[in-house]
């Protein structure tokens, strides 16, 4: 198996570290896998990306030309990328602040209202990780028990958060598995 | 247990594993992340890390800490590397050991911030003044990145001479799975006859110096560090072939690159095409001779030359295979990145 992922958001909504999460679950599960980022003059605000490749094998380019899978966190970053998609691919669609609809018919688009479920969750700066559950829910790319590992193990020097952020996770994977 | 760590990270690491206690820079973004991790990881192996105030001073400490015998390094990108070429020549004149990386950076001038290979002819073929070389390697991967920077201080002891690593933004700021090698025991370390650490005293003194007045003694130093390339070029030379077997066209690159051009081949092969890919893994000594004999199969019909850059390493390539077979060039520029499907592109359009 091969999975390109790319992941595009503005500056401060956890575009890189949701691209991180997938990356440690990855290593855990025994996967190869490259997290490259976009880097440079971006700020909060600004645009932010990340490409993930997720392999059986040594990953070659980690230049992600056509992903398997866009998550797009905002509405510039939806329309950078939607055309690169694979046919057959996923797109995750943050619907808080994308109002529009995606207008390709040949790949699946899956819309969450990331901000309103980061709440039900209990921590509004959690949407990320709800989109994170969102895209296992979906690829069942590793083993629930794994990437929730991952969550605990990455939050550790603050405990506090864990609750929320599995409470996310759960909320996005059950929203995208029905 | 394999870890998940930046490039920049990493070769911080691999450098205090094999023994560097000694860092001294300027920070240039993309490789901050080098100095950032020794500054906090430098002094629990009771090491030193200074932040310099320029980039001058900071390869000029490396030329006096390597000259007291200490395994001494420097990281940079492009328009630092510039600023120290002076120093390098100097540490070069004067036979000392140091490590020096370069993630690489659009260029002429401040350039961009984003990856690049423009620095090849700089690195290679000696940036600074007088007759001189390093050791250079364009590692592709993390790991690779890290192996060749735990022996980095090593081949740096044994030849009297600086290792660059020639990196680009891309291995800098990627993160990806690596095994950690164990570190190096500094007792274990060769001794260092010619350091000026204290011990030589009267007729014994040890002298570090770069200056050679009288014609005949500089040439005999010039003659010296060439016999010390001649030994490179038999024992250090390196690198991979990738399906080049029965490979109709031979595409050749290095570092980050490689690993684009290795998904091409991978997708042109699906395709039916007999490509293969040649990845020279030290930039100098250049394997010039493995390239040569790949030139001679008859198979290979052309060249592919794939870089960062308008066209540097490509006139290596030109070198080895000297004119069997045409060297076509490929490249991007300005911190642009091709994709596998831009090679494919080209590699099809003949």
């Amino acid at each position: 198996m091969e999975e390109k992922i790319i992941i595009a958001g503005f500056g401060g909504q956890g575009v890189l570290s949701l691209g991180q999460f997938i990356a440690y679950a990855a290593i855990a599960d025994g996967k190869e896998v490259t997290w490259l980022p976009s880097y440079g003059p971006e700020m909060r605000g600004g645009t932010s990306n990340c490409s993930v490749v997720v392999s059986d094998k040594q990953v070659a380019s980690p230049i992600v030309a056509r992903p398997d899978c866009l998550i797009a966190m905002n509405k510039p970053s939806l329309y950078k990328f939607v055309n690169r998609v694979k046919p057959g691919g996923t797109i995750i669609v943050n619907s808080s602040l994308i109002p529009d609809k995606v207008e390709r018919e040949d790949v699946k688009v899956v819309y969450i209202d990331a901000q309103e479920m980061a709440l039900e969750a209990g921590n509004a700066r959690t949407a990320n990780i709800v989109v994170l559950g969102a895209y296992m829910g979906i690829s069942k790319l590793f083993p629930v028990g794994t990437i929730k590992k991952t969550i605990e193990d990455k939050f550790a020097s603050k405990p506090k958060v864990i609750p929320a952020n599995l409470k996310a996770f759960d909320i996005g994977y059950a929203s995208a598995s029905e | 247990m394999k870890k998940l760590m930046k490039g920049n990270e990493a070769v911080a690491e691999a450098a205090i594993r094999g023994g560097c206690r000694a860092f001294f820079g300027y920070p240039i973004t993309p490789q901050n992340e080098i100095p950032e991790y020794l500054s906090r990881r430098l002094p629990e192996v009771g090491g030193v890390f200074i932040q310099a105030e320029s980039e001058v001073s900071a390869i000029n400490m490396v030329y006096g800490a390597a000259g007291s015998g200490v395994r001494a390094m420097t990281s940079s990108s492009s328009p630092g590397i510039s600023l120290k070429q002076e120093g390098i020549s100097y540490i070069c004149g004067a036979e000392l050991p140091c490590v020096i990386v370069n993630m690489v950076r659009g260029g002429p001038g401040l350039g961009g911030i984003q990856p690049a290979q423009s620095d090849y002819f700089q690195a290679v073929k000696g940036g600074g003044h007088g007759d001189y070389h390093m050791l250079v390697y364009g590692p592709h991967t993390v790991q690779e990145a890290v192996d060749i920077m735990y022996d980095a201080f090593d081949k740096a002891d044994e030849y009297r001479l600086p290792v660059m690593i020639l990196g680009d933004g891309m291995i800098g700021q990627i993160m990806e799975a690596v095994e950690l090698p164990e570190m190096k025991d500094p007792a274990s370390f060769p001794k260092k006859p010619w350091a000026c650490d204290g011990k030589g005293v009267g007729k014994d003194r040890r002298i570090i110096n770069s200056l050679y007045i009288e014609p005949d003694a500089l040439e005999e130093v010039n003659h010296r560090l060439f016999d010390r390339y001649e030994l490179l070029k038999e024992r250090e030379t390196r690198y991979e072939e990738y399906m080049t077997e029965d490979a109709e066209t031979v595409i050749v690159a290095y570092g980050t690159v490689a690993r684009i051009a290795k998904s091409a081949v991978n997708e042109l092969r699906a395709r039916g095409r007999k490509v293969g890919l040649f990845r020279p893994i030290t930039l100098y000594p250049y394997p010039e001779k493995a390239l040569n004999d790949v030139a001679k199969e008859a198979s290979v019909r052309r060249f592919v030359t794939i870089e960062l850059s308008m066209g540097q390493m490509v006139e290596d390539v030109r070198l080895a295979v000297n004119g069997l077979k045409p060297v076509e060039f490929f490249g991007r520029t300005g911190g642009n990145v091709m994709t596998p499907d831009d090679i494919v592109a080209y590699i099809e359009k003949e």
